[in-house]
């Protein structure tokens, strides 16, 4: 059972009212791979995690979770699992030692409590209330909470909002000795270069629908990751898309200003690709079943 | 691969974990409750006060029955009356409100995602409610005693009936707690919704008012819930014998106590397991 995949989504559709919000997504998360929702407001990815958590009955499609259809898993399940919502109440009036070490007591076999609050590095504020504390300090609880019980999956959803630069580092890292645990990690994000530091593959979102879904340093294709030359001459900023990058900086003629190569990161090929979307918000498909019908 | 199956092994949750993790939410539970002023002042203090205000405004009041020398006051008769207002708010509008928050603001999702049992969650409810409510019970009947003079019972039986049917109220004012906090829909309306059924409820139950001093049909109406019966028995615990010509049919009617309390019990323990849900599924 540990070669099967940790998470398997097929065909997954969640409809509210007439409009398809989760439109047949398909994916597999690897075990111990960290995979990223990548997507617009509104794209459908918490709709999708909080399916895969039990949060949410699907429509339509199935999913499983280390084998279980989450909204039968119980508390074995539930043990092996860890949740950081996008957005969660606090409990206030507990300061974070107490919050965290009640929940330790909760999992089976949990992490160390001192040690996770170091890990998010909220140490110096342990003994203060929950409710108390910055907007990107509860965060931080927040992402503790998640991994406390030591999951085997871990879900995260925009778990860096409110982080401070230090702190969304810290948090990378943090993720990166998790993953190297084994925990297998599914994170939504709107900072792409946090799904380029940490994820192995992403799929991106848009409507409700997958529109790409690969290696995090393949996604879009090798056409959209063709080098970029840029400089600016008499009649104005130049740019040439090409694969021979040094071959025509040579060809240019004496030392142009602002001359600079840059490979497409993820977010170039990123917007790319939402650009290219017709933008429709949210009821899509049931313009494009009007379309049909008209057609 | 071998790492993964010690793992699985390691992960599984080991018998007497209900127990345990309810344990510890008794402990949460505490925590938060002392932290929370409002809940100190309104639930917690509330009875107290609204003793001393109604024990020092009929003070000089005649009494309220004279049968040769023996007689109840009315600093008398407003313990028991308290008592009551005590357990039920606790029980009916503190823990019905506070469920109904942890839903809306996120709380019980949050709880949900992790193996806690519902079961522990309610234990913690409950243990919160025990031991909060007998602290408040005993501060009562010091200020009765050492304010207003009252003198307690001495004979066993009495304290006796107070105890068994303190926690039977309890019990029973627990679920209806829980039942309670599914209807309001939003954080804002908890409040507006419980407070005013709960306040129309103790003026038609003899909390406020005495109960024989209410027309026949609105005592029926009263008879039907358990708060009317739960200061019925914690009169015939507190007050002279002689307390009971004062009641419908001037007679103390325990085993109705306990069958009507007891009744309410039951069905609300069935309708909370049936109805409550962590969270509602989108
Ligand atoms: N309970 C609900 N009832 C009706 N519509 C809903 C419900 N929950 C979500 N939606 C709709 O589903 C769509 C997808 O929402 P979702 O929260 O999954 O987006 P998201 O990709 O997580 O966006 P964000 O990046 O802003 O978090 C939105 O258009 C939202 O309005
Ligand atoms: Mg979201």
């Amino acid at each position: 059972m540990s070669t099967a995949p940790a998470v398997v989504v097929d065909g997954l559709t969640k409809r509210y009212g007439d409009r398809t919000v989760v439109d047949g997504v398909s994916f597999e998360i690897g075990r111990g791979e960290t995979f990223a929702l990548l997507g617009p407001n509104g794209a459908g990815k918490s709709t999708t995690v909080e399916m895969l958590e039990g949060f949410r009955t699907p429509t339509g499609g199935s999913a499983r979770v280390l084998g279980v259809d989450p909204r039968q898993g119980g508390r074995d399940w539930r043990s092996r699992i860890g949740v950081v919502l996008q957005s969660t109440g606090q409990a206030g009036a507990l300061t974070v030692r107490e919050i965290l070490t009640h929940f330790a007591r909760v999992f089976p076999a949990s992490r160390d409590v001192d040690e996770t609050i170091a890990a998010v590095g909220l140490t110096e504020h342990a003994k203060r209330r929950v409710g108390k504390l910055s907007g990107g300090q509860q965060r931080r609880v927040d992402v503790a909470l998640g991994i406390i019980g030591r999951p085997e999956v871990l879900f995260l959803d925009e778990p860096t909002t409110g982080f401070d630069p230090q702190a969304r580092r810290r948090f990378w890292q943090l993720i990166r000795d998790v993953a190297s645990d084994g925990t297998t990690i599914l994170l939504t994000t709107h900072y792409l270069d946090e799904a380029e530091q940490l994820a192995d593959r992403a799929g991106i979102i848009a409507g409700g629908r997958l529109l790409a879904l690969d290696a995090i340093d393949r996604i879009g294709g090798a056409e959209a990751r063709t080098p970029i030359v840029r400089w600016a001459d008499a009649s104005g900023r130049q740019e040439v898309h090409t694969h021979e990058p040094a071959a025509v900086v040579r060809g240019l003629p004496g030392e142009p200003d602002e001359l600079e190569i840059v490979r497409p990161r993820l977010e170039d090929i990123y917007l790319a690709m939402i650009d290219a979307e017709p933008a429709d918000e949210g009821g899509g498909s049931a313009a494009r079943e009007t379309e049909e019908v008209a057609a | 691969m071998t790492a993964t199956a010690v793992t699985d092994a390691r992960q599984n949750i080991r018998p007497g974990h209900t127990l345990q993790t309810g344990v510890d939410r008794i402990r949460v539970e505490l925590l938060q409750y002392m932290r929370r002023s409002d809940a100190l002042v309104f639930t917690f203090l509330f009875p107290v006060l609204l003793y001393v205000i109604f024990a020092s405004a009929f003070s000089a009041v005649d009494p309220m029955l004279i049968v040769g020398d023996e007689q109840v006051t009315q600093p008398q008769y407003y313990l028991p009356a308290m008592l009551a207002a005590g357990v039920f708010l606790s029980g009916v509008q503190n823990l019905g409100i506070e469920i109904a928050v942890e839903r809306n603001d996120g709380t019980l999702q949050r709880l949900a995602a992790t193996p806690l049992p519902v079961l522990a969650y309610c234990i913690g409810k409950l243990g919160q409610l025990v031991i909060t409510s007998i602290v408040q019970a005993a501060l009562l009947l010091a200020v009765a005693v050492l304010a207003f003079g009252i003198e307690l019972p001495t004979e066993p039986e009495r304290w006796l009936t107070l105890a068994w049917v303190f926690f039977l109220a309890l019990v029973c004012f627990a679920v209806l707690g829980v039942v309670i906090a599914q209807l309001p829909r939003s954080v804002s309306s908890a409040a507006a919704v419980v407070i005013p059924v709960a306040l129309a409820l103790q003026f038609i139950s003899g909390i406020f008012l005495p109960f024989a001093i209410l027309p026949e049909w609105l005592q029926t109406i009263a008879n039907a819930f358990p708060l009317a019966w739960v200061g019925h028995g914690f009169r015939s615990a507190l007050l002279p014998d002689i307390a009971r010509f004062l009641e419908v049919g001037e007679a103390w009617s325990l085993p109705m106590v306990a069958i009507v309390l007891g009744a309410w019990a039951v069905a609300g323990s069935v309708v909370a397991a049936v109805t409550f849900r962590w969270i509602k599924r989108g």
